[in-house]
Formats: structure tokens, sequence, C-alpha cells
């Protein structure tokens, strides 16, 4: 349909001219390039691309991207990329946010966005910290995390971002991390592929003022005992050699990590990610105790809410006569005067 | 305003307020009274006024629910000062409206809801009904709700929903009293209750029952039959029309001329959701209503539909508006059109919710962070809140810039007769997106305006990012640097004031352009100064009336005409709002009058206030 599409997008094509200023060794680089070298596979014309972030390290990623890109105000994001959609459905929409903008000041357009489940996707950058603001612990931040607004630790509990979007209703939840570039992109197109709120989190390193954070996930001598990494309908398995998986007991419906060798692979969890109840469980696996869940947790459509306003405003459309103002300002009771 | 003689049975104009508890229905029946008289032909202006409370304990004075009107054979443009029909449906009603009731005027109640309990509710310590209190009063008693369950016995109603009926039985007699017609009042009512043909029919019964309870019913001395002669009136198509369906269809009408899609986001707050219920009945135009979570979404969507190419609308009140103020200037920053509807109430804080008052111009001018000017129109009747609500989508979208439009709680829920206009009369203003490529900015402007340009998603070859960073002056990228800040800071408030050349010079409302006092005001407070000023100049006094609509950018000859008069007065429904606006543009000495009780000027307070101007003259 487009010039753009057919001639083929590169990741270059992606790359605007703007100089990035993230910190060197901060965990948005990869992410941006993961996006720039994914977006020409969805077949989408690059003009239909909308970048909308709110306030933090993480959304000064559409200044970035050579898309459409909204750079808006903290929290606020999830409301403005609504209004992108309602005004233009065929647009597809992506926000860009990180733990505080979502999570705390934007928690209520987080929850919203999801509930409506609007057509967009929503990139939660996760570096557990305030890195514009220098540092200080965010919503996600562990407690005990010492920081220049905690110099004691915190001790406020953190959330879980993806239970927090199971919560709110989202149809469409994931997890990857920064510089995994194949496993992000696969869930990136996934992400893209779902109609409704697509609802990522990316464990994104704060090199200055969290480095390390995700350090068991990430590096490749403990990851293997630290994640899992799930894939639909494959049991959920883990370790070395995949020799530890995830059973709930049979009798206290608690979930708890097994050696296959002991029960048996048929007693191990098989990943269906239409199962809200496995993806809640998933969801809330946290170290040390349990290994973090990656890749689509949950995956379960239902109509969208763009979708499903066009279709009334067609529907209610079909059995009036077109909007004349004229007539408006002449209906119901009106009189002459001569 | 002198009380007309009720002895006289042709008058020139009447002021009628029913007043009930909130579950009585006074509102309906203050609206079919309404429609009744624009139809028999007189000029009117209504004033409906009720309580925060949706449903009030019955009998309570905080519930009672009221709904005046004014209408005469000559010209109307306030719902009267001083009433000279209450009906009051209950002792709580009387007692909180009666001292608004001149002398020798009529009382109409319902001598069945005098009891105990509700005399207790009301604060009354002896009944009125057979003391002398009421003796300077004509006083109609019936015991309207044994009327009414008489009357609709036929139907087979419980008694409660037979004591409902009452409303209309009064309409039926109210409408007798003034010669009016049942006519519309019947057909509104079989279709306000298609779905259940028995209660239409109860009602009606009720209606027809009142109104022959008028022609055998014995009335004191005097009451009969009152002809108000129609008033003189331009020919042509008229409505009947409330401030926030006007403003509505303005916005869709102005929608129809710059040739865009609305996207209308707001979030539920009196007295502005009306608006919103409006305008989601109306799918068949292209205006897309969205109920946002909060009216921060509200604003932030808004804004979003007009950087994607539609034109978004947000309304609010005080408190909401308040909610809205970092993304309003964020708007001011990244220069995309917005509309921002301010129906203003008592405040602070949550404040008279239901009542009305003009004490968030100052919020609308100053009301952000940083320096971001932005035009403020007010309407000044619910009719005009058409004509504004175009002329605010014309200046947002050809200045690239939100606009606020402020009207009130007062004007948002009164009706007042509105000559119909041609909408093929309206200038169309269609917006052009840009599309070449070639050489494109997304910090470009109008060497004219200094718009910047409206680039929307989706256009190839456009791609461009906007944001809350100061921008460059040249490219739009984001930039920190120091004279590029004033230049961007200079250019937007040039581009606001410049408008000045696009607005119409300031209008005389009555008057000369210059003499002793000049009366200057602006919103819903018009139709007071206007007939105060009216009847100062048929005293023979030298005052004339000028009412501002745009209140930034003021028209550039404002501060000319304001130095062509000796004394200035500018009454407001707040503390001193207006009026330090023009004193600190102009540097003039102007004499405020204000009043903020949730209810609106009365023309004598004008008045009164004028002589005191005048005398100090002398
Ligand atoms: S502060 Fe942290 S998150 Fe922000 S740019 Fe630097 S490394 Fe990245």
């Amino acid at each position: 349909m487009n010039e753009a599409v057919s001639q083929k997008l590169t990741f270059k094509d992606f790359e605007s001219d703007q100089e990035v200023r993230w910190c060197p060794g901060c965990g948005d680089y990869a992410i941006l390039k993961t996006i720039q070298k994914t977006l020409p596979e969805l077949d989408v014309p690059r003009e239909n691309h909308v970048f909308v972030s709110g306030i933090g390290c993480s959304s000064r990623f559409p200044y970035y991207m050579n898309a459409y890109g909204f750079h808006t105000i903290h929290g606020r994001a999830p409301a403005v990329a609504t209004g992108i959609r309602l005004a233009n459905p065929d647009l597809d929409v992506w926000i860009i946010t990180g733990d505080g903008d979502s999570l705390s000041i934007g928690g209520n357009h987080t929850m919203h966005v999801l509930r409506r489940n609007v057509n967009l996707q929503l990139l939660l950058f996760n570096n557990e910290i305030y890195g514009l603001t220098k540092g200080q612990y965010s919503p996600t931040s562990k407690v005990g995390t010492q920081s220049p607004s905690t110099p004691d630790g915190s001790i406020d509990k953190p959330l879980i971002p993806c239970a927090f979007a199971l919560g709110a209703g989202a149809r469409f939840i994931a997890r990857s991390i920064d510089t995994e570039v194949k496993h992000l992109a696969q869930v990136l197109k996934r992400g893209h592929a779902h109609t409704g709120a697509s609802f990522i989190e990316i464990y994104q390193n704060c090199h200055v003022y969290n480095d390390g954070a995700f350090e068991t996930v990430k590096n490749k001598k403990t990851a293997s005992d630290h994640r899992i990494d799930v894939q639909q309908g494959e049991p959920l398995l883990f370790g070395k050699e995949k020799e530890k998986g995830l059973r709930l007991n049979p009798g206290t419906l608690k979930t708890e990590v097994v050696s296959v060798s002991d029960v048996g692979l048929n007693a191990i969890l098989v990943h269906d990610e239409t199962n809200k109840t496995l993806a809640q469980i998933l969801i809330d696996l946290q170290e040390p105790e349990f290994p973090v869940a990656f890749g689509v947790l949950y995956c379960n459509p239902a109509s969208a809410f763009v979708t499903d306003l066009y279709d009334q405003y067609s529907d209610v459309r079909g059995k009036r006569e077109k909007g004349d103002v004229n007539k408006l300002l002449r209906s119901g009771h009106t009189w002459f005067v001569d | 305003m002198s009380a007309p003689n009720l002895d006289l049975n042709t008058l020139q104009g009447v002021v009628v307020r029913f007043a009930g508890d909130s579950g009585d229905g006074m509102q309906l029946t203050g609206t079919n009274f309404t429609q009744a008289t624009a139809l028999y032909g007189n000029d009117l202006s209504t004033f409906p006024d009720f309580p925060a409370e949706i449903r009030a304990p019955a009998g309570a004075t905080f519930g009672v629910s009221a709904f005046q009107i004014y209408f005469a054979s000559e010209e109307v443009s306030t719902a009267g000062d001083d009433l000279d029909v209450l009906i009051a449906m209950n002792p709580a009603a009387l007692i909180t409206n009666i001292n608004d009731l001149v002398r020798g005027g009529l009382i109409i109640l319902d001598t069945g809801t005098f009891t105990a309990k509700n005399l207790g509710r009301a604060g009354y310590a002896q009944n009125p009904l057979q003391d002398d209190s009421l003796d300077d009063y004509r006083v109609i008693k019936i015991d309207i709700s044994k009327q009414v369950v008489e009357a609709v016995k036929p139907f087979g109603l419980s008694h409660k929903f037979a004591v409902r009926c009452k409303n209309m039985w009064t309409l039926g007699l109210v409408l007798w009293l003034f010669d009016r017609s049942r006519k519309a009042t019947t057909e509104a009512l079989a279709n306000k209750f298609a779905k259940t043909p028995q209660i239409a029919e109860a009602n009606i019964a009720a209606l027809n029952a009142g109104h022959a309870y008028g022609e055998t019913a014995e009335f004191p001395a005097g009451v009969d039959i009152y002809k108000i002669p129609k008033a003189v009136v331009e020919p042509g198509q008229y409505r009947n029309i409330t401030g926030s369906d006007a403003l509505a269809w303005g916005l869709i009408a102005g929608g129809q001329l710059a040739d865009l899609n609305l996207v209308f986001a707001s979030y539920p707050i009196t007295p502005a959701s009306s608006l919103l219920h409006s305008l989601s009945t109306h799918k068949e135009f292209d205006v897309v209503t969205f109920q946002a979570e909060d009216e921060i979404a509200a604003v932030c969507a808004a804004i979003g539909a007009s950087f994607a190419g539609s034109l978004g609308v947000t309304s609010s009140s005080g408190p909401g508006i308040a909610l809205k103020a970092e993304a309003i200037a964020l708007a001011c920053a990244v220069e995309l059109p917005l509309v921002i509807v301010s129906t203003q109430r008592g405040g602070p804080s949550t404040g008279l919710p239901t009542k009305t008052e003009q004490s968030d111009l100052n919020q609308a001018l100053f009301g952000r962070h940083a320096d971001t000017p932005l035009p403020v129109l007010a309407a000044r009747s619910s009719a005009d809140c058409f004509e504004v609500a175009i002329e605010v989508i014309r200046i947002a979208t050809k200045y690239m810039t939100p606009v606020i439009l402020l009207s009130d709680g007062y004007m948002a829920n009164a009706a007042t007769p509105w000559k119909i206009p041609d909408f093929n009369d309206f200038e169309p203003f269609p917006v052009k997106f840009h599309t070449e490529s070639e050489g494109f900015s997304p910090a470009q402007r109008d060497p004219e305006t200094l718009a910047r340009v409206w680039a929307k998603p989706g256009t190839p070859g456009l791609e461009h990012r906007i944001g809350g960073i100061e921008r460059d002056f040249e490219t739009g990228d984001i930039s920190y640097d120091a004279a590029n800040h004033q230049k961007m800071t200079d250019v937007r408030k040039a581009k606001i004031d410049g408008m000045v050349r696009d607005i119409p010079d300031q209008e005389i409302a009555v008057g000369e352009a210059s003499g002793k006092l000049l009366v200057i005001g602006w919103g819903s407070t018009y139709g007071a100064l206007l007939q105060a000023v009216k009847r100062a100049r048929l005293a023979g006094h030298q005052v004339s009336h000028v009412h501002v609509r745009h209140l930034w950018p003021l028209p550039e000859n404002l501060g000319e005409l304001l130095a062509s008069f000796d004394r200035i007065l500018v009454p407001e429904m707040n503390t001193g709002q207006f009026i330090n606006l023009l004193r600190s543009q102009y540097l003039v000495d102007a004499k405020g009058l204000h009043k903020v009780s949730g209810q609106p000027f009365k023309i004598s307070e004008i008045e009164d206030a004028i002589y005191e101007e005048l005398e100090l003259i002398k």
C-alpha cells in the first residue's frame, strides 16, 4: 500500500539524527537498537509508528527514533497515546515508559490503558531506580535500597510490574531483558501482533545508579538457575541441564521447585499462555526462592477498545442520517415568528 | 423592578419560581412551562437552581430544588429579580424562597405537605398556614397531593407513583393561570414515557386535572387568568437552548467549519458533565467522546488527539481545570491546538458545585507554570455559547494553541429563546495539514500568524518528534541553548499577542463610546448589566455597557474605550479578577462590584451600583 513498505525498511531508517544522550553503558542503548532492528520486520509503514513517552531516562527514547514521537509529561503517556489512537485508529502506537513514570506518578493511567485494552504496546523499562533525578529509589526498588532519599535503605515494599498489569486486566504480558536482542525482538513481535494493550516489561540496567540489579538473571553463569524462559506448550523447566521444574504441590497447591528426576516430567507444569491462573503463578515467582520467568507469560486476546469504539460508531451511524448542523439546530421544539 | 399589579389581568412581565423537594420534579416542570411560554410568544429567560445533593432527605431545606422563569412582552435578558409568583410544594420550599417574593405576590402551595414532620424539618415553629405570616401575600392553598391521587385513580398506580404526578397537576394549574397551551407538555409526556403508557396517561390526566381546577375553583380576590402579550421579536425560527447544548452544538459546528474530527475527552464533574452527555448523543457527527479515568487523562487524551490530527477538546470546572494545568502548559510548549471548556462554579475546592460564580478567570489567564499565555474567551449567554465555541476552534486551529472557553453553571443550565442561525452563513476555516516533506521542519511557522506547522502522524516523510523539552527555533530539535529559550519564549508570547489583529474591536452593547460611566463585564452577567444600563439610560443617565468576549488577548481598542469614560464600574461574580486585569493592563481607576453568593446578579443590584457611582460624579 505504501512505498516505504515495498522498499523494505532497514534499522537505519529508524535512526534519528539526534545524538543519543544516555549514560555510557546504559541498558537503554541496547533496547533502542533492538527496536530499530525489529521495526522493519513488522510491515508497518514508518510514518504509522508513533512513540509516546512520559518523563525519565527511558522517556527520551522517542527523540532517537526516526518515526513520529511525542515526549509528553510525567506519567501521562498512556493517556496521550489513547488520544492518538482515538483520533487515528490506523496508527501503530508504542508507549515507552519507566518504573517511576508508569507505576508511581502514572499508575492510574497505566491501569486504565490496560483495563480498556487500548490497541497499543506499552514498553516498561524497569531499572528499579529513578535515574534522571539522580538515583532515588523507585516503586520497584527492592526493600533496603540505599539511595539519596533513603540513605538507611528503603522500607516500602516493591511492586511487581507484571502483577500490576495482570491485576489491571492486561491481556498480553511479557518480560524480557535489555541486552538479549533475540529474546527481546521475539517478545516485541509477539506484543505487536497482539490486538489490544500489550504490556512488556524490560529489565533495564541503570549503569550509574543501580548497576547489576538484574545480574543473577543476566549473567551466563547464574542465569540458568535464576530464570525460567517460558515457551508455549513446553514444560516449565530450568537449570543448566533443565533438571529442575515447577509444579503445583498436589497436597498444598503451592508452587514449588522440584527435581525432574524425582517427580517425572509429567508432574511439571506446562506453559499455557491463555491460562490466567498460571500467569499469576509465573509472575509471582521471585528470587531467591524461585527463578524469574521471562517470555510471553500471558496472552489471552479480547476485543480492543478503539476497535470496539469505532464499531459502535459505525453501528450507530448505520442507523442514523449523516449529521447535518442545520438540522441539529432545528431538532426538537422550534417555533416561527413572522 | 416594580411589582406587577396582580389585580390587573394583563401584565408586561412575570417572574415565576417553582420550588419543591429535589424529588418533586421541579426542573421538569419548569422546562415544560418554559416550552409552553416560548410557544406562546413571550420573551423569556430561566434559572434552574438545584442542590448538590441528588436526593436529600424529603422535606429538608437543603434539598430544595427551584426553577425560575421570567417571561414578558418586552425584551428579557435575565431570569428576573424578585418573584411575582412562588409555587411551593412543601414547607421547606416556602421557607427558603418566600423572602424573594414581592409583597402582594402570589403563593400556590400544597397544604397536603404541611404536616408536623415537614414543618419541623423546614424549621417552622408554627404552621404558617395558621398564623399571620403570609398575610402580605395572596395565597392559594390546595391539598395538591389529595387532588392528584384522586385524578389518577383510574390508572391504578400505587400511592407512591400517584403522588409523583403532583408536579404535572401543578403545572396544569399554572398553565391555566397564564393562559398557556398544554399541548407541548402532553406531547413531551407521551414521548418521555413512551415505554410506560400508563405513567404517561396518568401524568397527562394530572396535568388536565390541575388545569380544570383552575377553571372551576374560587381564588383570592383578583386572581384570575393573567395575559402577558406576545413579545415583539425579529421574525424567524426560534428554539429554547441551554448553554451546554449551545456549546455542544457550537463545537460540532466549529469542527465542521475547520474540517476536522473532534475528540472530546472529559471526566464527570458538576456542572460541566452535561457537555459530555450532550456530545455523546451525536455520533452521527464526526465527534468521538471519551470518558477518561481522570481530569489529567482527559486533557492528555485531547492533546494526543490533536497531535494525531483531530481537534482535541476537554472540559471541566475549576478543580478539574487545576488538575489539567500541567498538560495545558505542554500544549502551549508543543504548540498544538486544544480547546478547554471551563464551566465555572462556586469555589474554592468543592465549594458550591451546583451554584454559579465567575471566580476562575484568574485560573484561566494565569493558572499554569512558566510563561504560558493563551487565548481566553467567555460566552455571555446560553445562546452565545454556540458562536463562542466556533470562535475558539477557529483560533485554536489557526494559531496552533490551547484556548480556554469560560462558561458557568448559570449559563450551562439556563435556557433562553434563540433565533436559530443558518449554518451556511458561517465562514468555513478548513485546516490544511502539512504534507510537503521537502525542507520540512516541525518548528516551521506561518510568518504572519506565527503558528507552528501541523503535520500529522501517518504522513510519509514528515516523521518528527515533539515534546516538553525546549525546542530549537529552527529545527525543533531539543535545545538547552539560553538564547534560543529567550527566542522561543518571545515567539510564543508574540503569537498570542499578535492575535489582537484577528479579533474584532470591542463593541458597545448599549450607549455611547464615551461618557460619565462605563459598566463593563464579561460572561453570564451580560443580561443583568444590559438591563440595568438600559434602565439608567431611560432615566436619562449617561451610562454605557461593554461586555467583553475576548478576555485574552484583549481587543485592541479596549484601552481607548476605557479612557473615554469618567468612571468605570466592573461588576463580576468574584472578589475582583477582571478588574485587576483592566487595572494592570490599562492603568485605569475602576471600581468593582462583587457578589459571590452562588446566585446571579439582580438587575437592581447593578442599578444601585450605577446610581452610587453617578452620585459620586455629581
Ligand atoms: S541514569 Fe541510569 S537509566 Fe538513566 S541514562 Fe544513566 S544509566 Fe541509563
